[in-house]
């Protein structure tokens, strides 16, 4: 096997294995409504709706050393 | 110290929403100007024959992509960066001295390398690789502009009080991180001054020329990928990110699915890479790439689509806000010719059509219905979102925005069907031979009849420049005289004067 038939190879091993990982991706996003952190998907809208200085975060950074 | 609230900083914001206008102004200034001289050659010599040097076609072509992409294009993704990252992080550049001075700093090296960019390339000065036409001393400023702007970006990230990532911030560090990638492997280069020849000669060519790295069918490859990514990275994500913040913000309306967008945006990262083959079928690279750039091409539209139909579906039952807000059918249009143009190009990487479409004026059609109707409209409708909110001040003129944009959209119509129809025709007369395999025709009977659509075509060109300056005169009017606005007023549709 030269190297242009390795690299063809290689090729398609990494466009199966990235296609997976984008498919288990889909399939980890729809089968849960919320994230690791116990927020729905959705609400993540708010950041943009809600984005003044003083509006409070959606999921605010200070939430972690309080818990 | 002053007892002041909290306040985002937009001193940065507005500097770059300077250098969006005045780029975009010189860059479809040059455009019109190519335009005519396609359809009248005597406007190559437009200021006499002693100054053709600089008017001519070959000269200003370069300069009319590199001031629309790197100028105008990218001075918008800057000036849309340093407004909504603060916003969806949540945290003012007042609150860091060092990210303030880092943001002033991105901004006087970027002008500086502009300034170097026009001056070179007027000069005739190009490593004549398109748009990587900077020779090295420049791209060595460009990288380090990009880094500053790498710097400012991962630093307010780094400060944020928001802890989840907003959608249009995944796109912004996909900007960043894929332009570095691109221009620092497209643009490898090495000085002639370092070269030897066989019989031992050195010191080539002045100090500031270079020859690429990669020679020949490589050559092309490494320039095609990046071409192609370059219209990924530059006239797409970051365009992706503006449109994910401004148009559900300006119409109030959340994000048709937050998941889709999520889901389109790793689509898209995923496939976008693979498909600058398409700008070589038919040339000397390995078939299979040819052909890979053809599937990736077509499978691109699913995560495009995504992205474009989430946000018109984001208008789901407020289709009146259309109606009512010129602000609003700029991005509802651009989201349109965004799903029209990722429709097109996928259809010309089909090889068989690829064959009729490739070097001719369809291409050009399919470039600027993207990059008019998607790009542009939508730096425009962001800087629009922003100038109530940085200058205090009510938009100048709703009628005037209006007309602006049905001057454009006209201009933008008048664009794409004249070129459709020239490329096609072109297509076709080139390939037409008798039963003998003789051409039917030569270049310069192709010319000919394309004259008309040359002439609509700048006409249309025209027609977007008269609206640019429209929307330069708003905003400047907005600037100065536009009522003052207080804070309520700026929730969601921004305040517009009659
Ligand atoms: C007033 C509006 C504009 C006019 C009249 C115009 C006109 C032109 C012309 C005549 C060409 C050369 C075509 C050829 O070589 O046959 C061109 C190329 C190009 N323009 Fe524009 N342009 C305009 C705006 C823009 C904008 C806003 C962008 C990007 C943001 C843009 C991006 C490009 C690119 C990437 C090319 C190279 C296309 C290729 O190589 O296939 N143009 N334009």
């Amino acid at each position: 096997m030269n190297i242009a038939e390795l690299q063809a190879y290689g090729y398609f091993a990494l466009t199966a294995i990235l296609v997976l990982v984008l498919y288990g991706y889909i399939y980890h996003l729809y089968s849960k409504r919320e994230d690791a952190d116990g927020h729905d998907y959705e609400e993540y809208s708010n950041i943009a709706l809600k984005d003044d200085v003083t509006d409070t975060p959606v999921s605010a950074i200070s939430d972690d050393k309080e818990k | 110290m002053e007892n002041r609230p909290l306040e985002y900083d937009y001193t940065v914001a507005k500097l770059f929403m300077l250098t969006t206008i005045l780029t975009g102004i010189v860059g479809m200034l040059i455009g019109v100007i190519l335009a005519f001289q396609l359809a009248f050659p005597e406007v190559n010599t437009i200021l006499g024959s002693g100054l053709a040097e600089y008017t001519n076609f070959s000269r200003l072509r370069p300069l009319h992509t590199d001031a629309v992409i790197f100028g105008f294009t990218l001075s918008g993704v800057f000036a849309t960066w340093y407004y909504v990252g603060q916003r969806v992080l949540k945290v003012s550049m007042a609150e860091s001295g060092f990210l303030m001075f880092i943001g002033k700093l991105h901004f006087v090296l970027y002008i500086i390398g502009v300034a170097a960019v026009i001056f070179s390339l007027f000069a005739g000065v190009t490593t004549s690789k398109e748009y990587a036409e900077f020779e090295w001393p420049i791209d060595i400023a460009i990288v380090v502009v990009w880094v500053l702007w790498g710097i400012s970006v991962f630093g307010l990230i780094g400060i944020r009080r928001e802890k989840s990532l907003y959608i249009s911030i995944w796109y912004y560090i996909a900007t960043f991180l894929g332009i570095a990638m691109l221009y620092l492997f497209n643009n490898m280069e090495i000085p002639t001054m370092l070269a030897a020849s066989p019989a031992g000669e050195t010191g080539f060519g002045a100090w500031y020329h270079s020859v690429s790295m990669y020679a020949g069918t490589n050559d092309a490859l490494v320039q095609w990928w990046y071409g192609h990514n370059a219209v990924a990275f530059g006239f797409t994500v970051p365009i992706v990110a503006m449109i994910y913040y401004f148009l559900p913000k300006e119409s109030g309306q959340a994000i048709y699915s937050y998941k889709l967008s999520l889901l389109s945006f790793w689509g898209l990262m995923f496939v976008y890479l693979w498909a600058g083959g398409h700008h070589l079928i038919y040339s000397t690279v390995p078939d299979w790439m040819q052909t890979m750039g053809s599937v990736f091409s077509i499978v691109l539209i699913l995560p495009s689509w995504g992205s474009a139909i989430n946000m018109l579906l984001t208008m789901k039952g407020e289709w009146q806000q259309v109606a009512a807000s010129p602000l609003i059918k700029f991005m509802v249009l651009g989201s349109t010719f965004y799903m029209f143009s990722t429709l097109e190009g996928p259809i010309q990487a089909i090889k068989s059509v690829n064959a009729i479409a490739h070097f001719t004026d369809w291409i050009v059609g399919h470039v600027h219905d993207g990059v008019l109707g998607w790009v542009g409209f939508m730096i425009m409708a962001a800087l629009y979102h922003m100038a109530p909110r940085v200058f205090k001040r009510e938009i100048y003129s709703k009628s005037l925005m209006a007309t602006q944009f049905w001057i454009q959209t006209l201009g933008v119509v008048l664009y794409f069907t004249s070129m459709w129809i020239a490329g096609i025709t072109q297509g076709m007369m080139w390939r037409a031979h008798d039963e003998f395999g003789n051409l039917a025709y030569s270049f310069i009977d192709t010319v000919t009849v394309l004259h008309p659509y040359y002439t609509i075509r700048g006409v249309g060109g025209l027609l977007y420049l008269v609206g640019f300056l429209m929307f330069a005169y708003n905003i400047y009017k907005t600037m100065t005289v536009g009522r003052k606005v207080e804070e309520s007023e700026l929730q969601n549709a921004s305040p517009m004067g009659a």
